[in-house]
């Protein structure tokens, strides 16, 4: 009979820092591009390029940091990580092995099953390495430098997960935290949010861990989740059959659903880490550290609850919308522009998220402005539009960005008013549908619904329905 | 009097009083090359077309006046490990001997803006690995005093260039001696300034907490007035310094009366060559004549230095060197079967048996397992030898000793026994392991005919005691 096993996971998260320039030369960060054209002498390897650390970097490490309950190394430095692969154009990888930035942090997370607290080991600063490309028809290999340089950090978790869900939920958490401190982006799919997965297995209850396998080249949050499943799977198998798990590198393929070895630890590399002679100690003063701290934005935590007091918006509704910085951003400065919270937030809740789910789309991909928003809710609000061409209105701003003010007027979209016109179109419909007005006089009260949807044809869409509804009782 | 005889700043004078074109300098150099470097061999590349062009372009602004400097119109060859934009830079290896940078080491921007004309690039020991300029893949480089002898190295090429009069004055690297070594062997004045004064942007690494760049001359005041060129802050390089003054040329008038002298006793015991240890004792009377105090004491830790040195720069070596593999620049292997395979075959036909020596000692010392007992301990030893400096440095303004234990040794001898070489660099390495400025200047020959040199440490940002002592050295010297 199989015993009862316990997952036991830690987390290696690489996080692309959202800076202007690389982290040791002037270089731009921005995505794509030419291959070799974000490059210089320094980025690209060159004989006799020296690395100067870009400060903003260590600005970004230390938010996070902070905002992770970290401690800071007050004097910090950058190693050599020495390895062969032409990715990398030194063979070596700048990083932080002996006195990382920032060390003993945690963060809570929540799921079904309540409150906990995961702890960070360390959160250390590094340069990303350059792209390969291999090329099957041509048979060579070319190699793209932009994204060599590119700053990372690497927060290191504790092994306190146990699960598919507190790992999904202590992801989730980091990038909510990474992002409302503006740090990074965070996309998984775009790789600037990496997370590789150490896991490994023991009987329920037991103290000591198990032999534990790195998973690597997880794209989603779906991924990991299936990712950890088929890992526990295969080490339980293990264990069942009496053989015993190798401590090793593994490459999980999403479409397959199982993992493959990269490599084992017997043929682990030495990576001859030793500090760089190229970079001078950082230093990092108390009132640096305080000058991040008040610079501190305030976090998802904080921000749900001056939602729901300052706004007076409901629980649910604060938590959807400030699960995401660009929702929660949109929120507050339309809310600033119109002054109607729950206005907005309703459009956000249903036809923004509609929108975006129908689209497969990230909030991050939101392209209309808060002011047109706010002018679409004057719109509605005043009557100018009814709630159906609005919500048209609003899908033509999700989509191309229009201006409602401009796009209502130049389509004639506004709503008729003009209660002569209006009453000559519900006269020709009360003529031309006896049977419903015989209904509606019997006293069936649904048949005037009917009458109103045929007015508001007639008038393609563009009348008051409350208005209609008005004069058709008045002329019955 | 041939041009060529003329010290770089009496050149620079001529130039400027019109005396002498820029293009008849360039052209003097070159009848001297033509002449002299079938023997001695101190260039790697001679770019003959293309200083006569820039000696036009600086002949012009020294015309208007835009260009002022003493160095102005005055030609220099530069070491083979420093880049120069569009010329080839080799650090004398097969590995980099098609190599042209896409830029110009800051040292070599700052001596252009001062209106330098760029002869060639002079030969090393590869990658700066060496003290005889014989591990060169490109032949070796022989001493112009005597072609038996090596010229000593790293910077052998620069030195026997300028002994040579193939060039005004040089800029050389020294990492554990590499300029003040060969300016010994050599007859000439180099000089190693402190850690930081000169930017290593460009630089090709060899130990970068080590190495500098420095200049190379005919005498102190050349010196003197090359580093006030080259020396910047750079903000390219995070361990270049702000100095808050770089008037070294100003030391040239300042006399050394009650200057306080220490000759350390541990560098005169056994392995000095007694006729080299004369002259250190005769270069001390000399201060002495014009009012410097001198005195011996102990240094200590002198017989870690050497050990801690290798054991530190290999290291960075190991490291700097890996970024040679085939891929990007360079040499790349013909025939290879996947990158495992280019990797190997383009790094084990592309470097030499001493650079191949380096790697793997450096390697090894930053292995798991030996990384505390081998390159921790070279740290806290190098520390160790900061603090004794430091502590000297408290009784004395300058440190006065030999740059080497003996003179150039003959061709060949030297590379059969590479620990044997490795102890002829026991004067210098511990100067860059503190960190500090010193210089070679020469005083006297040997009964071979051989010339010695004296050398001058100083205390950090100290050079202008330094150029100050030499100068009275020379002038003693002058007048003997």
């Amino acid at each position: 009979m199989s015993k009862q096993y316990e997952k036991v996971i830690g987390l290696e998260v690489h996080v692309e820092l959202a800076t202007k320039t690389k982290i040791f030369c002037g270089c731009t960060t921005r995505f794509g591009g030419e291959p070799n054209t974000h490059t210089c002498p320094v980025c690209s390897g060159m004989p006799g390029s020296l690395p100067v650390l870009n400060k903003q970097v260590v600005n970004y490490a230390m938010a996070v940091g902070l905002a992770t309950n970290c401690k800071i190394h007050q004097y910090c430095k950058f190693d050599r990580k020495n390895y062969f692969y032409p990715d990398n154009p030194q063979n070596y990888q700048i990083s932080q092995l002996y006195l990382p930035i920032c060390y003993e942090g945690s963060v809570e997370i929540e799921t079904a099953s309540g409150k906990k607290t995961v702890g960070i080991h360390e959160i250390h600063m590094e340069e990303d390495a350059g792209k390969l490309i291999h090329d099957v028809w041509e048979d060579c290999s070319l190699v793209d430098y932009n994204r060599s340089g590119v700053p990372l950090i690497e927060i290191v978790s504790e092994p306190d997960m146990r699960s598919a869900e507190e790992v999904i939920a202590y992801l989730e958490k980091l990038r909510l935290i990474i992002q409302y401190l503006g740090a990074s982006d965070c996309k998984l799919q775009e790789g600037s949010m990496r997370a590789d997965v150490n896991l490994s297995i023991r009987a329920a209850g037991a103290e000591e861990l198990g032999i534990r396998t790195e998973m690597k080249n997880l794209n989603s949050f779906k991924a990991i989740g299936r990712a950890i499943e088929g890992e526990y799977a295969r080490q339980v198998e293990l264990l069942e059959e009496g053989k015993p798990v190798v401590q090793e590198t593994r490459r999980w393929d999403d479409n397959k659903e199982c993992s493959y070895p990269m490599r084992s630890k017997e043929d682990a590399q030495d990576y001859r880490y030793f500090p760089d002679p190229d970079l001078v100690p950082i230093v990092i003063s108390d009132q640096w550290i305080a000058q991040i701290k008040s610079h501190q934005p305030e976090l998802r935590t904080e921000k749900l609850e001056r939602y729901k007091k300052e706004f007076d918006i409901p629980d649910y509704d604060a938590r959807i919308i400030t699960e995401s910085k660009k929702l929660a951003d949109i929120f507050e400065a339309t809310t600033a522009i119109c002054k109607k919270p729950k206005k907005v937030s309703n459009w956000l809740m249903v036809e923004t998220l509609r929108l975006l789910k129908e689209r497969g789309m990230d909030p991050e991909d939101i392209r209309f402005t808060p002011g047109h928003l706010a002018q679409l809710i004057e719109l509605a609000e005043a009557g100018t539009v009814n709630s159906t061409v609005a919500k048209e209105v609003f899908e033509k701003m999700f989509d191309a960005n229009i201006a409602p003010d401009d796009y209502v007027e130049e389509k004639g979209l506004k709503t008729v008013n003009d209660e002569g016109a209006l009453r000559s179109v519900v006269e020709s419909v009360i003529a031309a549908n006896p049977q419903s007005v015989a209904d509606y006089q019997k006293g069936k009260e649904k048949a005037i619904g009917f009458l109103v949807g045929q007015t508001m044809k007639e008038m393609r869409g563009k009348a008051d329905p409350a208005m209609v509804t008005q004069l058709l009782k008045e002329l019955l | 009097m041939k041009i060529t005889d003329l010290t770089a700043l009496e050149l620079g004078k001529k130039i400027r009083d019109q005396d002498v074109s820029v293009a008849e300098a360039v052209k003097a150099c070159m009848e001297q090359i033509k002449s002299r470097e079938e023997q001695v061999h101190a260039y790697v590349t001679i770019d003959e077309a293309g200083a006569l062009k820039r000696a036009e372009e600086v002949q012009k602004l020294i015309d208007d006046k835009t260009l002022t400097s003493p160095l102005a119109g005055v030609p220099v060859a530069v070491k083979d490990n420093i880049c120069t934009q569009g010329m080839l830079t080799t650090c004398s290896s097969k590995i980099l001997g098609n190599f042209k940078p896409v830029y110009s080491a800051e040292a070599v921007k700052n001596l252009e803006k001062a209106g330098a004309v760029i002869l060639g690039k002079t030969n090393m020991d590869e990658f700066a690995m060496g003290s005889t300029t014989e591990t060169s893949a490109f032949g070796v480089t022989r001493n112009p005093w005597n072609p038996e002898h090596v010229p000593g190295g790293s910077s052998g090429g620069s030195c026997a260039a300028v002994a040579a009069s193939e060039c005004f004055y040089a800029l050389g690297s020294d990492t554990g001696g590499s300029i003040r070594q060969p300016s010994g062997f050599c007859g000439v004045t180099g000089m190693k300034p402190t850690y930081g004064t000169v930017s290593r942007f460009g630089l090709i690494a060899y130990g970068s907490s080590l190495d500098q760049i420095g200049p190379i001359g005919k005498d102190v005041a050349d010196c003197a007035a090359i580093l006030e060129a080259i020396a910047s802050a750079d903000t390219k390089d995070s361990t270049s310094v702000a100095r808050d003054r770089y008037d070294f040329a100003k030391a040239l008038k300042k006399d050394v009366k009650g200057m306080k002298i220490g000759i350390p006793s541990d560098y005169l015991s056994a392995g000095l060559d007694p006729e080299v240890k004369e002259a250190v004792l005769a270069a001390a009377k000399v201060l002495e004549s014009q009012g410097a105090v001198v005195g011996q004491f102990d240094l200590s830790m002198v017989e870690y230095a050497i050990a801690a040195y290798y054991v530190i720069a290999s290291a960075e070596a190991s490291s700097n060197l890996s970024r040679f593999d085939g891929v990007k620049y360079g040499y790349r292997t013909e025939q290879y079967d996947g990158l495992h395979s280019m990797y190997k075959k383009s790094r084990s036909e592309g470097f030499g048996a001493e650079v191949k020596r380096r790697i793997m000692l450096g390697s090894f010392v930053l292995s798991s397992g030996y990384y505390d007992a081998y390159y921790l301990k070279a740290l806290k030893t190098k520390a160790l030898i900061k603090q004794a400096f430091d502590k000297a440095f408290e009784k004395y303004d300058i440190i006065l000793g030999p740059t080497a234990p003996t003179t150039a040794p003959k061709l060949g001898d030297s590379l059969q026994d590479p620990l044997k070489m490795y102890l002829g660099d026991i004067y210098t390495v511990s100067v860059n392991l503190a960190g500090l400025p010193a210089m070679s200047v020469p005083f006297g020959c040997d009964t071979k005919g051989l010339p010695i040199g004296v050398q001058l440490i100083g205390d950090c940002f100290c050079e202008n005691q330094i150029i100050s002592a030499g100068c009275a050295l020379e002038q003693g010297r002058r007048g003997e």
